[in-house]
């Protein structure tokens, strides 16, 4: 029996095999290849379509927007077609020499420092409420919806009063409009928006009556007959020393606009928070408020902010309707710079709107992402 | 019931005060320190702001020809933008003293839209753009020819109209923006395009060759373009056409942005009133003597107004065709100032 232990038994091993590596087709490029673009006879059509789709319109755009394109000169000449440029490309020295007017408007140009502070004071806003660990976030929402729609006025506006001459809302335009109207039509309609919903849902009569109406009345009309009636028909009732300020006219017409749409999100989100919560809070002995602020409405947001970020992105490019009132807001300083005979060409009018293309997405997809990642961070409480 | 009388006569008070206040606009104007002008924005030598947000254009130096002859200072205006839904009822609810925004006088408007207007500063029409190639020297020779215009305008009736009354065949492409007929006509999907003049040398800069293409002289309707004010105030009209009528006369007389100070010794009694050497043509007008020359200093006359900004000197280079003094064959007739 000793002698069968000293004797190494052929068939077993001592080592361990060598480990093989997994097969190429599930791992590495060609594994991811396998498991994401081609898992399915389905899914390798799609992407072979999709690489054709991308292989058909990347190259022309990419020539026609970088390679060809013409990023300096002095005038028209530079971005027209010639013997070495057969193909004219996108004239961005036409966005170049404009920008100026893309951002500011007419807004004079001494004062536009005043301009570059207010962008300054709103990003970083932005950027304090938005960073979810931020220090002092109370402190950041103060100086958010208190300080800075102060401090905006009385930078863009201006307060003769401390030396800063009046800068009058008609000589306003460009990127500064837009974001004007979009930062007052977002902060303003996410409260009155909350607002509405409980009031659509609201015991009181009279409450309830009056949500409803409003909500239906203002969603069943479109955005631009509110700022073509505040255009053409408001000033045709009211003498002219009472009429308000037209750039104040949109910003109203845009926030009551997005308030009622803002309203039906937070009533779906409402709809979602079921009814044993309700019970559970006024077990608790909550008041309304207290139940709502504290149980109810922060349940209902988180259901909802896909489609409240929606909803602000659609905002967001709604604000190229305040065109008809006469406000020159970012896409229509673009299509009055198209116009200049300095500058026209058959790409120039292409060129802008590429840029316009450009800002939009930027912004949008910014948006965007900034809800998904907000939204990964509230789910980690489900996946406890 | 109280209440509502109350109410009412408020705002009765309110409207009649408004009322008043439009019937003396210079005394407006001169209060506020600023003439507020409607303006187009948009379109490229009438209307539209430099890259450093200056407004510039022909329709433009009208209005500072005004803040000129009142203020003696051509900056003193306020330029707001309209478009063409809302330009009327910007001049009707007083929220712009006067507008210039290429606003073609029809009988329509002078009569039923409650504004008056004061003088023809631009005699606008419909003209053709073709090929170089097709050798084309007259619209008269483009029977059966295809020709690219904007949907749903006037443009697109005058145009069969004209070739009906020719009796010449014609194949019309038409497209929603003017956008796309220019671009068509540009790859040669039609052998012209047509448009008012006055925006088809813009549109001719737009083509990959400009040089390839002419205007043809033939305008086939009439569009003259005339700034506006509203009914009621006979004198601020008197005031607006005046403006007009002494550029006229100072290009007419030779008088110059840059010789208008040596002018003002000239002898010649028709420059000596219109400069206000001589007479009291000014107040009359509710304005000082110098007010014409204080136009030409600043704008100067029409004839240079016409070069800087649509004209020769300009990248739209627009003949002067109608817009030439009726010297010259055209008919910008300047009204005496006696």
């Amino acid at each position: 029996m000793a002698a069968m232990a000293d004797t190494p038994v052929l068939y077993v091993r001592t080592a361990p095999a060598e480990k093989l590596p997994p097969p190429v087709a599930s791992t590495g490029f060609v594994g991811w290849l396998r498991a994401s673009l081609f898992s399915s006879a389905g899914n390798t059509i799609l992407t072979l379509a999709c690489a054709a789709l991308i292989l058909w319109v990347a190259p022309p755009l990419l020539r026609f927007l970088v390679i060809d394109a013409v990023w300096s000169g002095p005038n028209r000449e530079v971005c027209l077609a010639s013997a070495a440029r057969p193909e004219p490309g996108a004239c961005w020295a036409f966005v170049r020499v404009w920008l100026s007017y893309f951002i500011y408007g007419f807004y004079p140009i001494a004062a536009r420092w005043r301009v570059d502070l207010f962008f300054a004071a709103l990003a970083f806003g932005i950027g304090w409420l938005g960073w979810l660990s931020a220090p002092r976030r109370d402190v950041g929402a103060l100086y958010f919806f208190a300080v800075l729609p102060v401090l905006s006025f009385v930078l863009l506006y201006g307060f003769p009063a401390i030396g800063l001459p009046t800068v009058a809302t008609n000589l306003w335009g460009g990127v500064l409009v837009t974001i004007v109207v979009a930062t007052v039509g977002i902060v303003a309609s996410l409260p009155i928006g909350i607002l509405l919903a409980l009031g659509r849902r609201s015991e009181l009569p009279a409450v309830r009556w009056f949500a409803i109406g409003f909500i239906e009345f203002v969603r069943g009309v479109p955005l631009i007959t509110v700022l073509f009636m505040a255009s053409v028909m408001l000033p045709l009732f009211v003498p002219q020393q009472l009429e308000p300020d037209k750039l104040l006219r949109a910003l109203i017409g845009v926030a009551l606009f997005a308030s009622a749409y803002m309203a039906e999100v937070v009533r779906g989100g409402l709809a979602a928070v079921p009814r044993g919560q309700y019970e559970a809070a006024r077990a608790l002995a909550l008041t309304y408020w207290r139940m709502m602020g504290l149980v109810i409405l922060p349940q209902a947001l988180r259901a909802t902010l896909p489609n409240i970020v929606n909803t602000f992105i659609g905002l967001f490019k709604d604000t190229t309707l305040v065109f008809v009132v006469g406000i020159f807001d970012f896409l229509r300083t673009i299509e009055a710079a198209r116009g200049d005979p300095k500058w026209a060409t058959p790409v120039t009018a292409t060129t802008g709107y590429a840029f316009a293309a450009l800002f939009y997405f930027v912004c949008c997809y910014g948006m965007s992402r900034y809800a998904r990642s907000v939204e990964a961070r509230l789910s980690r409480s489900d996946r406890r | 019931m109280k209440r509502i009388a109350t109410a009412l006569s408020l705002a009765l008070l309110l409207a009649f005060s408004a009322q008043a206040a439009r019937a003396q606009t210079l005394q407006t104007v001169k209060q506020r320190g600023q003439l507020i002008c409607g303006a187009n924005g948009t379109l490229a030598g009438f209307g539209l702001p430099d890259p450093q947000g200056n407004w510039t254009g022909f329709d433009v130096d009208f209005c500072r020809a005004i803040a000129a002859a009142i203020f003696n200072d051509p900056t003193k205006v306020k330029f707001v933008p309209l478009t063409a839904a809302n330009r009327f009822t910007a001049l009707q609810s007083g929220e712009i003293d006067v507008l210039a925004r290429n606003t073609t006088w029809t009988m329509s408007r002078d009569t039923t839209l409650g504004v008056d207007f004061a003088a023809v500063t631009f005699f606008d029409g419909q003209g053709f753009i073709v090929h170089k190639s097709l050798k084309v020297s007259s619209a008269l020779e483009l029977n059966g020819a295809s020709v690219c215009v904007q949907q749903g305008t006037t443009t697109e009736l005058n145009l069969a109209d004209y070739f009906r009354s020719h009796h010449m065949t014609l194949k019309t492409v038409t497209f929603a923006t003017a956008d796309e007929a220019v671009k068509a006509y540009d790859s040669g999907r039609c052998d012209s395009y047509t448009t008012d003049s006055s925006g088809l040398h813009g549109e001719r800069l737009r083509l990959t060759n400009p040089d390839d293409n002419i205007v043809l002289p033939e305008i086939i309707s009439k569009e003259p373009l005339s700034p506006s004010v509203r009914q009621g105030d006979d004198s601020w009209e008197d005031l607006v056409r005046w403006v007009h009528e002494a550029m006229l006369d100072a290009e007419e007389f030779g008088v110059t942005k840059s010789n208008v100070d040596e002018q003002l010794k000239s002898a010649n009694p028709e420059i000596r009133r219109l400069l206000g050497a001589e007479g009291q043509f000014g107040q009359s007008l509710g304005l000082t003597n110098d007010w014409a020359y204080r136009i030409i200093k600043h704008i100067g006359n029409y004839g240079e107004s016409f070069d800087r900004n649509v004209g020769e000197g300009s990248p739209l280079k627009i003949a002067r065709g109608l817009n030439a003094l009726w010297t010259k064959g055209g008919l910008q007739y300047g009204l005496p100032v006696r």
